[in-house]
């Protein structure tokens, strides 16, 4: 069976859950290769790889993979795709995974897919675009198929493969060296789970009426063990931090549940969550459109249904 | 400072995009244009510069005819002179065409900066900043939300998932920026005027010596297979709080298993 190639995104040497979709989804098509860039590869990670079905491991642990923007992965990759003429490159859709299959589509004269929400026979890829307006099945027609797949498109599924270690180096170009990181700034985000990988997302909205207000969005978010949104309108407030906004100038999330409360759900919000698999709504105008997509929706005020929500979910657990 | 910006023209998110029957291309002609939002940031950005270093601002946009509409915005925002990549055959390009093309073309003006808005609202791959990089072998400075030019170094805040790295490299330089990066100015009554008399040279691909083969909807490295219209979520459950509201939520959630 040909070979797939899973960049492995991974932080502080633990895998991250979107790569055991990866794996689960590059194991239906093919079979899966963790690749696996820049250094702190621990035993327990490559454990976890070979878990979620990597057949091999290939791992490029030189620091100077990371030192630099972006173009070291591309260059990483373009050598495997040279070397072992893998069927595919999948990687996650993150904004930096999209910007390594970019470089790479470039390097290897290869066609790239964005975002797919899922992937089947011939690489054939299902994509939501136009904030979810349309739904398009697309296919690359030169090279090998790079696709990068959005987190939480498929759920992820142990099936142990052999993880044969393979070290791989390489030489990077001068202008792979061109972006030198000086520093890496780690901002807190608590103990919660990363937005786009988030399987449960809270995002909170103008009704939510203040930065205080939050802590209301933030109680349901640590019951559910959820990661926090919010709309543009309250982050434009100032409300809750920019990196949190979910919408199409923000971060596209496309969790198992998005539970947006006093958000109107205008196309702007939309085309960042529509994807989301089950949507609840919490508003007080019952002639908001985020009630048009929701599964379940509750008409009235957040701050009496919340938490009443939250303490419901405390209770249950 | 010779400072290029990427400027998209994309159909108004707020009316209803769709895709051609024909040729499974983006229907430009059924929506209004308007700049790409990540795109007037860009814009700002250059301006700002241009202010602290002094140099030149050209508005680049690859696009229908119609485009102009765009550029002269951006002219209008305090832009010098522009450059508009139009040619029938550049019609349904794919970004690995797009950037190609676009490279193509800065090869030809020349530039110490190119600055894009980090994706478009309509095909939002959010690729072309790392393409352009790729293919004039220049400095990757990609999803800024802060940008510091110091003689020949360039350094930005580039977010990331845990907060940002701090990244540099000397000039020339591809940098995209995020949303919020500053506050883009609105067009003055003076410089609406201003623009319409400001340079906007237009090229065909051959000006550019792209090739056509390298172009176009017959080039794309990746076809649509078939779409159509999202169906519509199936209606849903919707309660009114009767002081029960977040209890019965919390009934809904246990029966999908979240809780």
């Amino acid at each position: 069976m040909s070979e797939i190639l899973v960049l492995v995104e991974h932080v502080d040497g633990e895998v991250k859950k979107v790569t055991l979709e990866l794996l689960t989804l590059a194991r239906s098509l093919g079979a899966p290769a963790a690749v696996w860039a820049g250094p702190g590869i621990t035993d327990a990670a490559k454990a976890r790889l070979a878990e979620y079905g990597a057949e091999k491991i290939y791992v490029a642990g030189a620091d100077e993979i990371v030192d630099y923007v972006v173009a070291p992965k591309a260059e990483l990759l373009a050598q495997l795709v040279a070397d072992k003429s893998p069927a595919a490159v999948l990687v996650a859709a993150t904004t930096e995974g999209k910007e390594v299959a970019g470089r790479l589509a470039v390097k290897t004269d290869s066609g790239v897919i964005t975002d797919a929400v899922g992937l089947g026979e011939g690489f054939v890829a299902d994509q939501s675009i136009f904030g979810g307006g349309v739904n398009v099945r697309s296919k690359v027609r030169k090279g090998t198929p790079i696709v990068a797949v959005r987190p939480n498109s498929t759920a992820p599924e142990a099936v142990a493969g052999a993880g044969t270690e393979e070290q791989v180096s390489v030489t990077l170009t001068e202008s792979a060296r061109a972006a030198r990181v000086l520093e890496r700034v780690k901002q807190e985000k608590g103990a919660r789970p990363e937005l786009t990988e988030a399987a449960i997302v809270v995002s909170g909205g103008r009704g939510v009426g203040s930065a205080e207000n939050f802590s209301i969005i933030e109680g349901l978010a640590d019951a559910l063990g959820a990661a926090v949104g919010a709309s543009r309108a309250a982050t434009d407030a100032g409300w809750y931090p920019h990196q949190f906004q979910v919408g199409q100038t923000g971060k596209t999330v496309s969790p198992q549940l998005y539970i947006a409360a006093g958000i109107s759900g205008a196309i702007q919000h939309r085309a960042g969550m529509q994807t989301a698999k089950t949507i609840v709504a919490i508003n007080k105008d019952p002639e908001a459109p985020i009630f048009e997509l929701a599964d379940y929706g509750v008409v009235g005020d957040l701050n009496q249904v919340v938490p009443q929500l939250t303490e419901e979910v405390t209770k249950r657990k | 400072m010779n400072i290029v910006v990427c400027v998209k023209q994309v159909p108004d998110t707020a009316t209803e995009r769709k895709l051609r029957s024909d040729d499974k291309t983006l229907d430009r002609d059924a929506v209004d244009g308007v700049v790409n939002e990540l795109d007037e940031y860009a814009v700002e950005e250059a301006l700002k510069l241009k202010e602290a270093h002094g140099g030149e601002v050209t508005v680049l946009t690859m696009g229908p005819g119609r485009a102009t509409e765009t550029i002269r915005k951006a002219l209008a925002m305090g832009a010098d002179k522009a450059v508009h990549l139009t040619d029938d055959a550049l019609h349904g390009s794919d970004a690995l065409s797009t950037s190609y093309a676009m490279a193509q073309v800065l090869k030809k003006i020349g530039f110490d900066l190119v600055i894009l808005g980090s994706e478009s609202t309509d095909a939002r791959t959010g690729v072309l900043a790392a393409m352009l990089a790729e293919r004039l072998g220049a400095p990757q400075l990609t999803l800024a939300k802060k940008v510091d030019i110091e003689g020949s170094e360039i350094v930005i805040q580039r977010i990331t998932d845990y907060g940002f790295d701090k990244v540099a490299a000397q000039l020339p330089a591809v940098v995209s920026v995020v949303e919020k990066i500053n506050d883009p100015r609105y067009p003055s009554f003076k410089g609406i005027m201003a623009a319409k008399k400001k340079p906007v040279e237009t090229l065909a691909i051959a000006d550019a010596e792209i090739a056509a083969d390298q172009v176009g909807l017959d080039a794309a490295w990746s076809e649509v297979v078939e779409f159509a219209a999202a169906p519509p979520r199936a209606a849903g459950t919707i309660v009114k709080d009767e002081g029960d509201g977040g209890s019965k939520a919390a009934d809904f959630l246990a029966s999908k298993k979240f809780i």
